[in-house]
């Protein structure tokens, strides 16, 4: 039996904190995204250019480099907007906010992210078939009511096999986040390693850790993929 | 930003005096791992495809395990963790090998661009047209000849929108290499923003460059695609 020299607590606990930022940095990216698709998608000419400016900036620079900008950027900005906001109204103070880790993980991951998602929901949008909104919008829905019951459902299934992906690119993601200080799987298992002297063992437990989340979302990938595949049809070769 | 340029620009592009570093640097780490990892995926491919599961389940179990987990933990075990085994330590070849960051860096990289590109390879060839095979085997091909002629420059050029997608990912995994103390243009972006603590236009900067190579890759990949896959065109 392996033993984790009573570090199992701690890898736990940073378990817990990398499925977290994985899951919130899933949601802002995810709706990140279909603002995204529907900005690119729409006809105003000034959204579909910043849309197009958004993706193709975040999917040509590295992720982590984006993230280093971000994270040291946003806290000098924070900064100089409530400098700024005490200045022209001296009557109530602003306490100064601080950001830490994790915050700033889930907002530069979700910014991140959410170029790609713009990218897989624009795809989807354009995947279902315009007849049916067509359809929809002649039966007198409102064009939120077309949206939630004609093209998200549809949409969905064109757009998971790219969500799968880009949830395991997430998960993944989620590692640089160490590197800026955050506590989570890694450093536990690094703390650890450092001081039982035995890093190799340790990092391989990191590892498991995210091989045993990626191969849990996979299944569960699959059991949504067959939830939105309901009713269609498929050709047997 | 004027500061960060007259002091660094030979840095960022590609010396500091003493070695390679910046945009050299990454380009270097970027072409030897991605060549590496396609020397090992072409065989590797073909392997996943194999009838016999003694041959394709190791395959399978490799791109598994290294596409289950982040670049960065792969090589945190190659950098930190192997050269804490005592068998490393004790024998003079690897224990040299695996001193120098960027051995280890170039190692992580090959196996993990590697494990991508072998099932991208091998979703290709499993894509080949089964009338090709046939007519192949009609002709009296062997097996080696089948691939060699028939299979694998299909599979490849199908491969190649995918494939440059990969390259363009393993470009932003390049970045990691700075946690191996590998000289490339992260590091020594970080370098500039520690001494001027201006993390916008240092970083910007990174960005900016990052962003060039990226936009000649895809523009290198578009003409090559238009080369190799000029059959497809309406």
């Amino acid at each position: 039996m392996i033993s984790l020299s009573g570090f199992g607590g701690q890898i736990a606990a940073g378990t817990l904190t990398t499925i977290e930022l994985s899951i919130l940095s899933l949601l802002v990216s995810f709706a990140i995204g279909l603002a995204g698709a529907t900005a690119k998608l729409s006809k105003s000419r000034v959204l579909n250019t910043i849309a197009t400016i958004y993706t193709t900036i975040i999917r040509g620079v590295p992720d982590l480099v984006l993230m280093l900008l971000i994270f040291y950027s946003l806290q000098i900005w924070l900064n100089d907007f409530t400098d700024w906001l005490g200045n022209i109204q001296s009557t109530f103070d602003i306490e100064q906010i601080n950001l830490d880790p994790f915050t700033s993980g889930v907002i530069t991951l979700g910014f991140i992210y959410g170029a790609y998602f713009t990218e897989t929901f624009r795809g989807a949008f354009m995947a279902v078939p315009r007849g049916q909104l067509e359809a929809a919008r002649a039966f007198g829905m409102k064009p939120g009511k077309v949206f939630r019951r004609i093209l998200f459902p549809q949409m969905m299934r064109f757009a998971l096999p790219g969500l799968g992906n880009n949830w395991q690119v997430i998960l993944k993601a989620t590692a640089l986040v160490y590197l800026i200080g955050l506590t989570d799987v890694i450093k536990a298992c690094q703390n650890a390693g450092e001081a039982t002297f035995n890093t190799f063992f340790f990092f391989i437990i990191a590892g498991l850790v995210y091989l045993a989340l990626t191969t849990i979302s996979n299944g569960v990938l699959m059991l949504l993929e067959r939830k939105y595949a309901v009713g269609v049809r498929k050709a047997v070769l | 930003m004027i500061y960060i340029i007259q002091n660094y620009w030979q840095a960022l592009l590609y010396s500091d005096g003493y070695q390679m570093t910046g945009v050299a640097m990454t380009l270097w780490l970027l072409t030897i791992s991605c060549a590496i990892g396609f020397c090992l995926a072409l065989p590797l491919s073909i392997a996943r495809n194999a009838k016999n599961p003694v041959i394709w389940f190791p395959v399978w179990l490799y791109t598994f395990i290294f596409r289950g987990t982040p670049l960065l933990v792969q090589l945190l075990i190659v950098y930190t963790g192997l050269y804490s085994l005592d068998f490393v330590r004790n024998s003079p070849a690897l224990n040299e090998f695996f001193r120098q960051g960027i051995n280890c860096t170039i190692v992580a990289f090959a196996l993990n661009t590697g494990a991508y590109t072998t099932e991208i390879f091998a979703g290709s060839i499993r894509e080949t047209n089964f009338g090709e095979v046939d007519a192949a085997r009609s002709f009296g091909m062997s097996q080696f000849t089948l691939y060699r002629r028939i299979i694998l420059p299909s599979a490849l050029r199908r491969a190649l929108p995918v494939y440059s997608n990969e390259v363009i990912l393993m470009l932003h995994s390049t970045t990691l290499a700075f946690t191996a103390t590998v000289p490339d243009l992260l590091k020594v972006t970080k370098d500039a923003y520690s001494a001027t603590y201006d993390p916008f236009d240092a970083f910007g900067l990174a960005a900016l460059l990052y962003l060039c190579i990226s936009f000649t890759l895809i523009f290198a990949f578009r003409k090559a695609e238009q080369h190799f896959l000029a059959f497809l065109k309406p």
